[in-house]
């Protein structure tokens, strides 16, 4: 659903409240059906995957229902000691001349220990599910963000970011409570309920199963109640995610917000989401809350019906039938009975009392599983990177250490292009062949389209040799960004090959195929953290020397040593505290320090004044000798050394040739380059 | 050969090891130790600046017990809900204790005796309490349910609302990740204390002094007992509380910087995948993760105390009362009118159930409260933010801006207002008239930005002052000044929409015809009819389905809407060609004659038409005049000149290809080489 639908959706709703409460109330009730059809429902078998994640703990949870165990029969024992302290301790003491207080104080004694007992108990317990809470808690955040990690780059370009943020705060907190709380409660009064049921079952069997139709009755109604509060719970978080994503959205651009005065409209905006939240968010909770009151009133009238029930049978006077026998239905088995009948009831309204904590989670859930199910990013290929040493004829020996020289470990059965340097032997036992590492990217007769139909690369073939420079010149949208797209598989080709090392790229580990190619991008992200672990972030094991030489070439250095810390300054993720330009050095130096033998420089110097770039464009050069690099730009001047210009035009490759040949041809790149013809 | 880092070095593995050692609560994160120059134990100093910078959030955060009443107003209409949700809970708690009562008659008057016409008398009696209690409970509820997401819907519009009359300054005070934290999960905290207080919180308190009452009227002194207890209870919950409240607070920052981490790597997801730092993000998430888990752990164990005192506290009431009612009764030869009897201490003892039943719901809603406390004083934070800008008062405010004439005066500028922070901008002073074309350039990070960014007082001058119109930019409206004063940053932004709606954040009511328009002068309609929906074509978040260029032209679309007295571009056209650029400048001179143009740019074509050119450097005016006058005076504009205008070769080519000279002249023009 877009925002288009979204507003519409609200503003139809928008006076919700100021209606009458019977309108409001079929509002409700045409909302919910509409939710009904829209799926918004829980995901079938959320719990068990909730249980999956609670059962890492499996001692911890042992010892939580053991402890439970223990609670719920202390505080069943408490309860019926004290009954007997009239009877059994005071009243005999009435009857002494002298009274002794001694076998009370013994009696209190034991009920004093019983009761140190369940004050520990009660003081494990939390400390056993704080483990089991706010692990799962962390092992769900954890699986996914490694699972996000893993998905394709088509997923991140199509879903909303405040959106997804909300599932590792919102949503993983909703489960907080339900497991601290909710689960414990639930298991409790279950064990209450079990306990309850067979001495149920041993005064009365008739008695026992009248009061079983009438819970199971409510219970019915019960689910019906939680099943419809569940849906608007999964709109609730639904709701949530989208304000994180509004909230997001307008926070990151608030300073354009701000320069076009556009406060209000965006406080509109923002209240339109925000609305939709009050109307799930109230309707969860109206119906999730009424849980509680309907079963607990409903269970007071059970008890009520089976109490005159039963009178009446043993008036009659029924036989009853029990776990021991048949005998007759007497007043005391009565009594007996609907004392238990209200021990059976009330933990089934403790239990409805935790609906709203159980369904929000199941809810939050959800959304979890649902994130942690998107397929993630395919990968069969088997070449991967291998540390070898080469001898004096270039030969290639897998070596078992860090070398600096990379070969591509290929399996027998996979292609290798003649052109490629190799495929020497392996040498190490193994059928697998060692290709080095040198290179050379060679596009085939490349087709390829985001949306099946939409074609946006038509017939690309680029042969980049180790060591050349190959720009993409063409205008915006030409399909230039796509092609780098292409060969770092971010997205995958219709039809024709891609080569690495005469290696088919789908043939490679991905992992493999990415790091022996380096990307600088016109749009920088940064992370959170100093100016040399972002440098750093390009090789994890570079040295500061080697950062700060990275940092030289990139001609980030002067600017970087004015910062208040210099190679230590803090830069906050939006880095909204360097220009565009010194975002980009710094994003330079970086790729510098991965130094891989490939290089893809997407409009990588846009930002940076031309005269910095002259010098940067010094620096790349040396860098890049023996590097294969690919470079896209607006200005000309950046690609005239090239070996290779392709002009793109509509995702065909129009024209190609050095500068001179192209020059000569008096094409397209001549008018370009004269300025008798401008790039769109 | 190029090096590559290894997928796994022993490092990894190290860092792996000290992010596992971290985080116990309270401890500074470790850093690995560097090979270089920095120090190899505790912080460097970029760390610890971090460190200093949180914990400075962190005291702000703590806020006091007080802080709710920065929220309270937040209630507005749905007081009256939440006064119906009380009243209807302590009806509700007076079913409640009836039905006990109730229950003992129909036992004792009807089943013992077994007198049917009883039983049914109070069992019709029982059935129409539980019909109270159901409409009772069911009123409450749904009114509790509607009041606390009501009190939140109107918290988040507030903070929202306080987010949006930020300044610039107030921004940098608050992550993205801590406002989105502070708007969705804390007021969800808040939302989840206050419907626990009005359904729990509401009716225990009427059970305990009814409880408390009855058993008063039984026996004074075992009374006592209670009162006693109760004190000793409130204390211990008082001391456990304020112990995890600063645990809470800290949770609630580590959130913050989950959501920071998550936003990043969102943003910078093709980084990653391209160095294939995946790993390296799980470490660095994981790291997070196990912060909070370790911080709310420790504050869960702090308020895993309230339940084994309180236990305590009723246990030993149970048993005092059993002892002193065991004396009492044979004192009184369980004899009604000398005092206590056996029915009696039945009777308190089941008080005492009440009590510790309604002390178990309070400690419920607790829990709640706690947490939610660190959540108030963090909305209130926002809340209270004072904003960094004065404004005239309504009235006193200019509202027309005159002229489009701006005027520097001796302006100094530093973003740090303690003053610590170095002067980014010093002593400019500068003119320029109405309708002129002004052109600034400067290398990166010569403080061209922060320079215009003074012009519609998104930041407020340190010392000197700017004037627009000939009036100080702080005399104006600040709505009137930036609605004239247009502005396209560098780090333009379009929002999730369709083209046309991110264009009419210019003028709202424009229509079609002048969006098309404003648009054609940007030389943004060409692509745009080449989209599928056209201007109805739905833009992504953040603007990802269309390229640098793209959007910088309907950026700058979006400001020629506003029909500004002033426009500044802050190099918004690095990623458009420089013919498209010509046209663009072309359609400003023909189009909004009238309108003040400031152009940052790194091109000097994109200038070099201007009325004047400033240089900028290291935050000063190193240099002014027209093209020709620079070309003449400064060498560092020559020297740029050069650079960009490789004039000698370029005819060369034309000349050994056979180029007519009007094409010479064209290219001559151009500086792209």
């Amino acid at each position: 659903m877009n925002r288009a639908q979204v507003t519409q959706r609200t503003t139809r709703h928008l006076h919700h409240f100021q209606r009458t409460p019977l309108q409001a109330w079929r509002d409700a009730i045409r909302e919910a059906s509409t939710l009904q059809r829209t799926r918004d429902e829980v995901k079938p078998g959320t719990f068990k995957r909730i249980m999956g994640y609670l059962m890492r703990y499996p001692w911890y949870m042992f010892w939580t229902l053991v402890v439970l165990i223990i609670d719920a029969g202390i505080i069943a024992l408490g309860a019926a000691l004290i009954q007997n302290v009239v009877d059994d301790y005071i009243m005999p003491l009435l009857k002494q001349s002298h009274p002794d207080f001694a076998p009370l104080a013994r009696f209190l004694t034991i009920l004093a220990g019983l009761y140190i007992i369940s004050v520990i108990t009660a003081w494990i317990r939390p400390i056993l599910l704080v483990k089991i809470e706010q692990g799962t808690l962390k092992n769900i955040r954890d699986d996914m963000y490694a699972h996000m990690q893993k998905l394709p780059v088509a997923y991140f370009d199509t879903h909303e970011q405040g959106d997804v943020m909300s599932r590792y705060t919102n949503d993983t907190d909703a489960l907080r409570q339900a497991i601290s709380q909710a689960f414990p409660q639930i298991l409790f009064d279950a064990i209450s309920l079990v306990c309850t049921f067979v001495a149920m079952l041993w005064v009365s069997l008739p008695l026992t199963l009248l009061t079983v139709v009438l819970t199971a009755l409510i219970m019915w109604l019960d689910i019906y109640l939680v099943r419809f509060s569940g849906r608007f719970f999964v709109k609730q978080q639904k709701d949530l995610g989208r304000v994180n994503g509004f909230v997001d959205e307008a926070v990151n651009g608030q300073k354009v917000i701000k320069v076009f005065t556009h406060e209000d409209a965006t406080q509109r905006q923002f209240d339109e989401v925000n609305d939709a939240l009050f109307r799930s968010s109230s309707m969860a909770n109206i119906f999730g809350n009424l849980s509680g009151p309907v079963v607990n009133s409903l269970g007071l009238l059970t008890y009520t019906i089976v109490a005159v029930a039963g009178a009446g049978a043993a008036l009659a006077g029924w036989g009853n039938l029990t776990l021991h026998g048949s005998m007759a239905m007497t007043l005391g088995t009565i009594i007996a009975f609907i004392s238990l009948c209200r021990e059976f009831i009330n933990p089934m309204g403790e239990v409805a009392q935790q609906v709203t904590q159980v369904m929000l989670a199941m809810a939050g859930a959800s959304r979890i599983f649902g994130l942690l199910d998107e397929p993630v990013e395919q990968d069969s290929g088997t070449v991967t990177l291998a540390n070898v040493r080469e001898d004096a004829h270039g030969v290639p020996k897998k070596a078992d250490h860090r070398t600096e020289e990379w070969a591509w470990d290929v399996p027998s059965g996979i292609a290798v292009g003649p052109w490629a340097d190799g495929p020497y032997p392996a040498g190490d036992g193994t059928t697998h062949s060692l290709v080095p590492l040198r290179g050379d990217i060679r596009l085939n007769h490349v087709n390829f389209s985001y949306v099946p139909g939409r074609q946006i690369l038509h017939d690309i073939s680029i042969y980049a040799k180790p060591g050349q420079k190959v720009a993409l010149v063409g205008s915006t949208g030409a399909g230039k960004t796509t092609i780098t797209n292409l060969i770092n598989r971010f997205y995958d080709i219709d039809s024709g090959t891609i080569t690495y090392d005469g290696i088919d790229i789908r043939d490679i580990a991905k992992p493999d195929l990415r790091r022996s190619l380096g990307i600088v991008l016109q749009d920088v992200s940064l992370f959170t953290g100093t100016v040399m672990d972002n440098i750093r972030y390009g090789r994890l094991d570079a040295t500061d020397q080697e950062c700060v030489a990275a940092a030289k070439l990139a001609n980030a250095d002067s600017f970087i040593r004015m910062l208040p810390d210099g190679y230590n300054t803090i830069l906050s993720g939006n880095g909204d505290d360097l220009s565009q330009g010194q975002r980009q050095l710094i994003s330079i130096a970086r790729a510098a320090v991965a130094d891989p033998p490939v290089m893809i420089l997407d409009e990588a110097t846009s930002s940076i004044d031309t005269r910095t770039e002259q010098i940067v464009q010094k620096g790349m050069d040396a860098l890049m000798r023996n590097h294969t690099v690919f470079v896209i730009a607006h200005r000309l001047s950046t690609v005239r050394n090239s070996d290779a210009i392709m002009v793109i035009e509509h995702g065909r490759i129009i024209e190609r040739g050095t500068h001179d040949q192209l020059i000569a041809q008096k094409g397209e790149y001549y008018q370009l380059y004269t300025g008798a013809f401008e790039l769109e | 050969m190029g090096r590559l880092s290894s997928q796994r070095t022993s490092e990894d593995e190290a860092l792996e090891k000290t992010a596992q050692q971290a985080g116990a609560p309270g401890s500074a994160p470790k850093r690995r130790a560097k090979n270089g120059t920095f120090e190899r134990q505790g912080l460097t100093p970029g760390q610890r600046l971090l460190e200093q910078r949180q914990e400075a959030e962190f005291k702000r955060d703590l806020g006091s017990a007080k802080d709710i009443k920065y929220l309270l107003p937040s209630m507005r209409e749905y007081k009256f809900d939440s006064y119906i949700t009380m009243i209807f809970m302590v009806l509700e708690a007076i079913a409640d204790l009836l039905i006990p009562t109730f229950i003992a008659d129909l036992i004792d008057q009807g089943v013992s005796k077994g007198n049917m016409a009883e039983v049914w008398r109070w069992g019709g009696i029982l059935a129409l309490c539980a019909l109270f209690a159901l409409v009772f409970g069911g009123i409450a509820n749904v009114f509790g349910a509607r009041a606390s997401a009501g009190f939140a819907r109107n918290l988040r519009h507030d903070t929202f609302a306080a987010v949006q009359k930020f300044s610039f300054a107030n921004i940098d005070h608050f992550s993205t990740g801590s406002i989105i934290t502070r708007t969705t999960t804390d007021i969800t905290n808040v939302q989840n204390a206050y419907q626990g207080v009005l359904i729990i919180a509401s009716r225990a308190p009427i059970m305990m002094v009814v409880a408390w009452i009855l058993s008063f009227r039984l026996s004074h002194s075992i009374s006592m007992a209670f009162l006693i207890a109760l004190p000793i209870l409130l204390v211990a919950l008082i001391i456990i509380a304020a112990a995890a409240h600063p645990s809470f607070v800290r949770v609630f920052h580590v959130y913050d910087r989950l959501n920071s981490t998550v936003d990043e790597d969102l943003n910078g997801i093709r980084v990653v995948k391209s160095f294939t730092r995946e790993d390296y993000q799980v470490r660095g998430f994981k790291r997070i993760s196990q912060r909070i888990y370790d911080l709310f752990a420790h504050a869960e164990y702090i308020l895993a105390t309230n339940n084994p005192v309180a236990n305590m506290c009723m246990f030993a009431i149970q048993i005092a009362i059993c002892w002193m009612a065991a004396q009492q009764i044979v004192a009184s030869g369980n004899n009604p009118a000398n005092g206590l009897t056996t029915g009696g201490l039945t009777s308190l003892l089941s008080y005492a159930g009440v009590l510790l039943s309604a002390v178990f719901m309070l400690s419920f809603v607790f829990v709640l409260v706690i947490i939610s406390r660190a959540s108030v004083s963090r909305i209130a934070a926002v809340l209270q933010e004072k904003n960094t800008m004065e404004f005239k008062p309504e009235g006193e405010a200019i509202t027309t801006v005159p002229d489009g004439s701006v005027d520097f005066d001796h302006v100094t500028f530093r973003y740090d207002e303690e003053g610590t922070g170095d002067d980014v901008l010093s002593d400019i002073t500068l003119h320029i008239p109405s309708g002129s074309t002004v052109g600034i350039i400067g290398v990166t990070g010569s403080a061209k930005t922060s320079l215009v960014q003074l012009i519609p007082r998104l930041y407020d001058a340190s010392q000197g002052s700017v004037r627009v119109g000939g009036h100080d930019v702080r005399d104006y409206d600040l709505k009137a000044l930036r609605t004239q004063v247009a502005m396209v940053l560098q780090k333009n932004t379009l929002f999730e929409g369709t083209i046309a709606e991110n264009l009419r954040w210019g003028d709202p009511n424009a229509t079609d015809e002048q969006v098309r328009r404003a648009a054609q002068l940007a030389q943004a309609d060409e692509f745009v009819q080449r989209m599928p929906d056209k201007y109805d074509t739905h833009i992504e978040q953040g603007g990802t389905n269309v390229s640098g260029g793209q959007k910088q032209r309907l950026t700058i679309a979006r400001a020629l809407l506003r029909k500004p007295k002033i426009l500044i571009l802050d190099d918004s056209t690095s990623a458009v060609d420089t013919k498209t650029d010509a046209l663009i400048r072309g359609a400003f001179a023909t189009e909004i004659p009238n309108t003040t143009k400031i152009i940052i740019a790194q091109r000097l074509s994109s200038v070099e038409d201007a009325d004047q050119i400033y240089i900028l450097r290291d935050g000063k005016i190193l240099a002014h005049g027209t093209n020709d006058e620079l070309l003449k005076n400064s060498p560092e504009y020559r020297a740029i000149y050069e650079t960009q205008n490789q004039t000698s070769e370029k005819q060369e080519v034309l000349r050994a290809t056979g180029a007519t000279t009007t094409n010479a002249e064209t290219a001559n023009a151009k500086e792209e080489k």
